[in-house]
């Protein structure tokens, strides 16, 4: 052990020596790499890599290489603080991430002792953008209460639904856009939430909820979690006939969803940013995934891809490294991404990304006019 | 009313019987070296994971219907038992005469060793787990209350249970086992090899997880690197509830768990099955020290 | 020869084992299966050298001439250097200067870091008391640090109560739950207490993300207040080097008051409990209370860290206080060699540096962590330092009787 000590301080000592290299313009990419949360934080790695690979390629930001470091928190606080001041001490110039909303809030204060401009592809906790408390975090995703507004409007509007069951998956993404919902239903007095509960993740078998969304006699479900719990929930639906419509997020939005539950997926809606499938940029983007990984993309893929776009562009645009110059040009500067052309507003959400309903029809999400 | 109580009841039999599964396993090495092997519910994901390969490469290659089960079943099942050998063999036969927290530790190290393989030679995502169980006919008319994929499963862990039990009781390698149980160093003195009994122990709980493990990805249709921790916590409880060491009391433990999570969340709320289920545990440990069907030890002085 | 047939052998059946892992990758846009045989001959390399290493080293061992039993030369200057005066008293010195110096030498991630480690040494420390000491096999201690971290996130967001007032709150209350959950299983014995305790884990993360109203559920409580020094302001390298001083302060308080509990009467209460109930309770100590008082102990230093974490973190969230982190808790103090301090605090230190300065591994890191924990166990499955008994030296005519 004393060894370990040993070696610890001769590599702690080659620290400073390693950041006078400064010429490289470094970006942090934080977010889930391992742990149960892998899932949601990896593919946005993959477009970071692949957006970073694509600039350096072309000459780099500025004429100086772009280098990522790249730090796993597992979407767990503590690690996230660890994070967050060895990105500030290597000196990053931006920060990509994190993921988990959890995570981002604790890590948020450091980040703007020092002036880093922070874009999430995933974090919705909408007090992250509304208190006004982080100037300096974007995000490329909407927020919660846009998520679950919209799914409660379109239910009850278009779906005509009286009885809703709203299910979660105690997450503080799938809780966050669940409780947004709900308070959306509540407040408008066309309908009630007849059920509202939280499941957990990776449990073995759902069937208990689903009899109670029967039971409570829901005409619609709205769902506040990812694929794969939603999946399982779907398949259960079907098996047990109740053919009530079932409305997810935009973790829900995805090939993985496709995938997983296969035909169960068919007349399933969803919420996702409008439109970007039919984008050049998107298809672009995730052609080159394919071609690197062989498969297709997995969740917030095209969130980060957009966010270190427009990254990139405001770093290009501000014509230099200092965070304040970068944040006012991720505000005023326009810039085409995969999930359309965006700028950021006032108060870091993304400005361009509207919601659009989607349903799965022959296999596909298709847009629900 | 009725049918809503039928429906939790039969939601409770069919996760009883996944948790039994693997609570067979658990219940049988820790009857014979007193070590909760963490590591199971890895060998539950692997021999999923085994199966699913299996599985994708014959469908490229174009084979068909039950051989996919069967090969698949098989080979998952080799693969586990092959893993489960491997694993006593490396991290927890070396520590047979160490502290007893030790093996529990290298436990615990194996079964992030085995999670993080499996997630980087594979991959993080879910995967998709194709049906293999096939739709009975005759199942249809209660079909919106238990699928055939629950009936096969709930076969098949009584199956399981049945097997064993005769296994343990009435063939040599049984009474092996359970020599080596009651007194590792009378039996070695018997000339029992105790070695190749505790390696066939860890190889049949093995093969028994993963058996679990291709009937519930089909039935649940998806699997990741990580189901192996849930499945495995749940099977332990299960298995602790119903006397450790003693089968039909996993197999007991397994059921009354998932019928009182079932019955948590259907008349509760689903956020809180867990709390009720260990809260369900507490109260028989409470009242029965030794589990539901466990033979208290006593306590020599 | 016999060793490299060996070595053979078990290469190839590696190769079998992780064939279906490593070599084959089912690509399903595609409808193709790719195979991947180099990565089977490096594992089969791999192995094949492992094990002739392996099988050399236990066969040089074996032929070199028998030494007389007894502890090597390093166990012995380790254990020379804990005990006597002479030696650890230098060191003892070194070591606080180094530590007092730490944050000068180093930057604010560093500092960030270590100040984790210290929380997670006075985790040890007191899981120690717990399982070290007592015997008790606790897998979800981690309940309690849950518990102060909310005591005082709570008690600040909703009341505004300051940092100093909480932190001796969160270990009353740490030490209450204590209390609390050692009723029920007064009477459970060795892995059944194990399972119960593991289920009070589950069960307080699981009330934490559900009672909205007090915890925020699965938003956390953020905008923690830092501890303030007389209404000073920090920036974030101040805050930062003022968490690492006290918690410095914090362990060396810990390691103080627990090294005074081992040799006091409690203390030797909890060891008769953990060696042999029943002789204890012949002798005339109370197992039921002696239990009881080793969960307060214990929990109380949990609850303790537990506000210094949450102060830390600015946010508690309910991801921080899963299995995985009882787990660690317990693998330090398994490490560490039951019930020594010392012990402890070097395998706290490293198992929660370890992760950080993997990172050089990225991907592979917790990998090569679990790995680490096995090889540990495998290697020195006794914990790194095995608490000497008390050494009493024979008085000869006109000795001073050494301690």
């Amino acid at each position: 052990m004393r060894n370990l000590s040993v070696l610890s301080l001769l590599l702690l000592s080659l620290l400073p020596v390693c950041s006078l290299a400064a010429e490289p313009i470094k970006i942090g990419v934080a977010g889930a790499h391992s742990g149960d949360l892998a899932a949601y934080g990896i593919p946005s790695k993959e477009a970071a890599e692949l957006v970073v690979a694509a600039a350096n390629a072309s000459g780099g930001l500025l004429g100086r290489p772009v280098q990522l470091v790249v730090m796993d928190d597992q979407c767990k606080p503590e690690i996230a603080v660890n994070v967050a001041t060895s990105l500030v001490s290597a000196g990053v110039t931006a920060v990509l991430g994190h993921i988990c909303s959890g995570a981002t809030k604790a890590a948020l204060g450091i980040y703007k002792e020092a002036g880093i401009p922070v874009i999430s592809p995933s974090a919705t906790t909408p007090s992250l953008t509304k208190s006004g408390d982080y100037p300096n975090f974007f995000r490329t995703i909407g927020a919660d209460d846009l998520q679950g507004k919209f799914a409660a409007d379109f239910v009850v509007e278009k779906l005509k639904a009286k009885r809703v069951a709203v299910i979660h998956d105690k997450g503080d993404y799938g809780k966050g856009v669940a409780d947004f919902a709900k308070a959306t239903i509540e407040a408008g007095g066309k309908a009630k939430v007849v059920l509202y509960e939280g499941i957990s993740p990776g449990a073995i078998d759902y069937s208990a909820v689903i009899s109670k969304v029967r039971g409570e006699q829901a005409d619609a479900v709205i769902y506040g979690g990812y694929h794969p719990e939603a999946s399982k929930l779907v398949a259960i639906m079907k098996k047990k006939r109740i053919d009530i419509p079932f409305f997810g997020p935009d973790g829900v939005k995805g090939q993985g969803f496709l995938d997983i539950a296969g035909k169960n997926a068919e007349g399933v809606y969803a919420t996702g940013p409008e439109n970007y499938a039919g984008l050049s940029a998107n298809q672009a983007a995730r052609a080159a995934y394919v071609k690197a990984y062989g498969k297709e993309p997995g969740t917030f893929f095209d969130q980060g891809y957009a966010a270190a776009q427009a990254l990139l562009n405001a770093i290009r645009v501000a014509g230099s490294t200092n965070g304040a110059t970068i944040e006012k040009a991720l505000r005023s500067s326009l810039v085409e991404t995969s999930i359309g052309k965006i700028k950021f507003d006032q108060r870091g959400d993304a400005e361009g990304i509207g919601f659009a309903v989607y349903r799965v029809q022959n296999g596909n999400f298709v847009e629900v006019k | 009313m009725m049918s809503y109580f039928l429906e939790l009841t039969f939601s409770g039999l069919s996760r009883g019987s996944i948790y039994a599964l693997i609570a067979l396993g658990y219940t049988m090495v820790y009857g014979i070296i007193q070590l909760i092997n963490f590591a199971h519910g890895e060998i539950y994901m692997i021999g999923a994971f085994v199966a699913l390969i299996v599985s994708g490469v014959l469908t490229i290659y174009g084979f068909s219907g039950p051989a996919i089960l069967i090969l698949a079943a098989l080979l998952a099942m080799v693969y586990a038992g092959a893993y489960g050998y491997t694993l006593e063999k490396i991290a927890y036969r070396p520590l047979r005469n160490a502290p007893r927290l030790s093996p529990l530790i290298s436990a615990i190290g194996m079964s992030l060793f085995l999670q993080n393989y499996v997630m980087l030679a594979q991959t993080a995502d879910f995967l998709p787990f194709p049906a293999l169980i096939p739709e009975f006919d005759f199942m249809e008319p209660v079909a919106h209350l238990v699928g055939s994929a629950e009936a096969v499963i709930f076969a098949v862990t009584l199956l399981a249970m049945i097997l064993l039990t005769l296994l343990i009781k009435k063939t040599r390698i049984g009474k092996a086992m359970r020599a080596t149980q009651q007194d590792m160093t009378m039996a070695r003195l018997s000339g029992i090899n105790v070695d190749r009994v505790i390696s066939s122990t860890f190889i049949i709980g093995s093969v028994l997880a993963a058996l679990g493990g291709v009937l519930v990805g089909s039935y649940i249709g998806q699997i990741n690197a990580t189901i192996g921790f849930t499945a495995g916590i749940k099977a332990f409880t299960a298995a602790v509830l119903g006397g450790i060491g003693n089968i039909p009391g996993a197999v007991l433990g397994a059921f009354l768990l998932g019928l009182t999570e079932a019955y948590a969340a259907g008349y509760v709320a689903s956020a809180y099955e867990d709390v009720f289920a260990f809260a369900l545990l507490v109260l028989i440990l409470i009242l029965r020290p030794a589990g539901l069907l466990g033979r208290a030890v006593r306590q020599k002085v | 020869m016999a060793l490299l047939r060996k070595a053979l052998l078990t290469s190839i059946w590696f190769v079998f084992l992780t064939l279906p892992f490593l070599a084959v990758r089912v690509n399903t846009l595609q409808n193709e299966v790719e195979w991947r045989w180099h990565s089977l001959f490096y594992v089969g390399l791999a192995v094949f050298l492992l094990s002739v290493f392996i099988q050399v080293g236990r066969q040089l061992r074996q032929r070199r001439p028998l030494r007389p039993a007894g502890p090597t030369t390093i166990a012995r200057f380790g254990h020379r250097l804990l005990t006597e005066a002479s030696l650890y008293r230098p060191l003892l010195g070194l070591l606080t200067v180094a530590a007092l110096l730490f944050p000068l030498i180093f930057d604010t991630a560093q500092t960030n870091i270590l100040v984790l480690a210290l929380i997670f040494v006075v985790l040890g420390l007191g899981l120690n008391i717990t399982v070290g000491l007592a015997g008790l096999l606790d897998l979800g201690y981690i309940a309690f640090f849950a518990v102060g971290a909310y005591t005082y996130a709570i008690l600040n967001s909703h009341f505004g109560l300051g940092f100093w007032l909480c932190l001796p709150l969160g270990g009353a209350v740490g030490a209450l739950f204590g209390l609390l959950l050692g009723f029920p299983i007064l009477r459970l014995r060795g892995d059944y207490l194990a399972i119960v305790t593991l289920g009070f884990g589950s069960i307080a993360k699981i009330v934490i993300e559900n009672w909205e109203d007090l915890t925020h559920g699965a938003q956390g409580i953020s905008g923690i207040a830092r501890p303030g020094l007389f209404g000073l302001e920090f920036d974030l390298a101040g805050t930062v080097n003022y968490l690492y001083y006290l918690a410095l302060t914090l362990v060396i308080v810990t390691i103080f008051i627990t090294h005074r509990l081992k040799d006091s009467r409690l203390g030797r209460a909890w060891i008769a409990l953990r060696e042999d109930e029943i002789a204890c309770a012949a002798t005339g100590i109370d197992p039921a209370l002696t239990k009881l008082s080793a969960y307060a102990f214990g929990a109380f230093w949990a609850g303790l860290v537990g506000v210094l974490f949450a102060a830390r973190n600015t946010l508690v969230h309910p991801n921080s206080f899963t299995f995985m982190e009882s787990a660690l808790v317990l693998s330090i103090v398994v490490l560490g060699g039951m019930g020594s301090i010392v012990g402890v605090i070097l395998a706290a230190l490293a198992l929660v540096l370890l992760p950080e300065y993997l990172r050089a591994f990225e991907e592979y890191r917790m990998l090569v962590y679990g790995a680490v924990m096995v090889l540990m166990m495998l290697f020195r499955p006794q914990g790194l330092i095995r608490p000497a008994g008390r050494r009493y030296k024979r008085p000869t005519a006109g000795d001073q009787e050494a301690a």
